[in-house]
């Protein structure tokens, strides 16, 4: 199987004055779990909305292998979509609600049940939503987006809500969908929530796209530190300033970038300055990317 | 439109509300029935009551499916649409069928089909209960009567388009709690004291005709409500045109929603 290209273009949508999304392009392609980060209100189900036609762009298009939602014959078979608060009737079961999404894409009620066992709602599905638990609904809006077997799924923070069984379940699952050369988006607010499950990440930060490509990349991008500590706190310190590196006091010691702890023991030791402490730190990815997003911004 | 259809039937018929609404038009049009029977038969034994024939009778009751009944198919179909809003059902829907013309013409079908089914209880409940007491206490049924065969079709006919009214209204109102307040209010309050005072004139009286539950009786020609307020009766349409009337506010309510709220971002 070989999934769609999602290809957003210049996409822009204002809700009369908010620019929720502002000229924003990237590509999502088959085969990978991609990523899709940014803070609360950057943008994300706003831009998933608009792929799939519910939202009208403002400018720009979004299209699978270059056709919009809309135009798709028979949209649950080319993509499978769970919007973040995925919206059930409460007095329906489970699987009457898939019946009646079924129904209308010709989807028979023997696929309905199949999907129900792989996402774990056999025993439940006939249950009424409205007592379902939010890890629930997100298993079954899941089972939703596979009713169709599509090819590329769009995924609007899907582990939102799981218990830490299931956050294990479905990062097994979603590296199973790309393995099978599907296209798979999966949006979250949260860096650490999918960073062992993407290949690929597109951030976004206020409607605008703050960095496309990999996590190793993203990683290239983070700043060196070593922590370190003398007797001599203040001897150190000033070796270190002069040997070009940027020292600042920490309360257990320095902390220095801009040398690496080879160069720093060279250095200590020309002073003759005995060390106490030598710890490279790497600032963690989250750091990074907060640093990209603009730290705790909430609009 | 076939697939739309079927899922929006589906929809219905998963969930509780149409039987809910079904068993109270069966109480309350059965009961209705049943005492307006029994209450003919009284007056009809009084010296003065003799004026009432025994053919007026049976259609007068029989048509209370229609003349207290139809609320409920007006109201099952605002909430049949105003329910996707109200969960945001919308959005699955969309998703399987982006069409929203489709989706829409699915619903209005699904509606009137509900509409027959609603025909069907609230005749049951008319007939049955109503023909149960004439019989019971001697009078005329008229159940062999082809006139009486061509209003019950007719009673059908209203009940379907109510539904469909009920669907279209969902979409031009979509808040829930709006729709019932304006349904209930309006079908029992509003419109009868309209449909009142607008009988008080000729030229006011003609324009009152046009009012949905007026267009209704017309339609059904049978109601007792246009049985007891003489001036309106005969300026009311005719019946084919209480039926285009009907289904000229399904259109209006219809196409009007259909450009504002059902064309609107899904968020
Ligand atoms: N229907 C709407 N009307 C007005 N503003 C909206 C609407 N939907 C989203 N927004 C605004 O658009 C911005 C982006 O929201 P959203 O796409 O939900 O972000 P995210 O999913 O990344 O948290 C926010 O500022 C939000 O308030
Ligand atoms: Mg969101």
């Amino acid at each position: 199987m070989t999934g769609a290209v999602i290809e957003i273009q210049s996409l822009t949508k204002r809700f009369g004055g908010t620019t929720a999304v502002d000229d924003l392009s990237f590509r999502v392609e088959p085969g990978v779990v991609t990523g899709f980060l940014g803070p609360n209100g950057a943008g994300k189900t706003t831009t998933l909305r608009s792929l799939v036609g519910l939202v009208r762009p403002t400018s720009g298009r979004a299209t699978f292998d270059g056709t919009s939602y809309a135009e798709l014959p028979n949209p649950l078979r080319t993509v499978g979509t769970a919007l973040e608060a995925a919206s059930f009737h409460p007095g329906r079961s489970g699987r009457d609600h898939l019946r009646v999404v079924g129904a209308a894409a010709g989807i028979p009620t023997a696929r309905v049940d199949e999907v129900l066992a792989w996402v774990g709602l056999a025993d439940a599905g006939g249950r009424r939503v409205g007592g379902y638990s939010l890890g629930m609904r997100q298993r079954l809006g899941l089972a939703f987006a596979l009713l169709g077997d599509p090819g590329a799924l769009v995924l609007d923070e899907p582990i939102n809500g799981l218990d830490p069984e299931g956050i294990r379940w479905i990062r097994g699952f979603l590296r199973d969908l790309a393995a099978e050369g599907r296209t798979v988006l999966v949006s979250s607010h949260l860096l650490s929530e999918v960073q062992q499950t993407v290949d690929r990440v597109v951030i976004i930060s206020r409607g605008r796209l703050a960095y496309e490509g990999t996590l190793d990349g993203l990683e290239g991008g983070a700043i060196a530190r070593v922590h370190v500590d003398a007797a001599d706190r203040e001897a150190l310190g000033r070796s270190l300033t002069a040997a070009g590196g940027q020292v600042e006091v920490a309360g257990d010691g320095l902390r220095v970038s801009g040398l690496d702890a080879d160069a720093i023991g060279r250095h200590a030791l020309a002073a003759g300055v005995p060390l106490r402490l030598l710890v490279p730190e790497r600032e963690g990815l989250e750091d990074v990317f907060l640093g990209i997003v603009g730290e705790g911004e909430i609009r | 439109m076939l697939r739309s259809l079927r899922s929006e039937l589906l929809k219905i018929s998963t969930t509780r509300i149409w039987w809910i609404l079904a068993a109270i038009l069966f109480g309350y049009v059965g009961l209705t029935a049943a005492g307006m029977a029994a209450l003919f038969t009284t007056i009809r034994q009084q010296p003065e009551g003799q004026l009432i024939t025994a053919e007026m009778v049976p259609p007068l009751v029989y048509s209370v499916a229609t003349a207290v009944g139809y609320v409920f198919p007006l109201l099952f179909g605002a909430l049949a649409t105003t329910t996707e809003f109200r969960h945001q059902t919308l959005t699955p829907t969309f998703l399987a069928t982006p069409r929203r013309s489709a989706v829409l013409g699915g619903k209005v079908i699904a509606g009137a089909v509900w509409g027959v089914v609603y025909a069907v209880v609230g005749l049951l409940a008319a007939v049955g209960l109503g023909a149960l007491v004439l019989a019971a206490t001697g009078q005329e049924t008229l159940l062999g009567d082809s006139d009486v065969w061509a209003l019950l079709g007719r009673i059908v006919l209203a009940m379907m388009l109510w539904a469909m009214i009920g669907v279209a209204f969902g979409v031009l109102v979509s808040n829930q709690v709006a729709v019932i307040v304006i349904v209930l209010a309006f079908t029992q309050f509003v419109e009868p004291l309209l449909r009142l005072a607008s009988s008080f004139w000729e030229w006011s009286a003609r324009i009152g005709g046009y009012l949905p539950g007026a267009a209704s009786d017309a339609l059904v020609g049978s109601s007792i409500f246009t049985a007891f307020s003489g001036a309106a009766t005969a300026d009311s349409l005719e019946w084919w045109q209480g039926g285009l009337v009907l289904g000229g506010y399904a259109a209006l309510f219809l196409v009007i929603g259909g450009l504002t709220t059902w064309r609107r971002d899904v968020t």
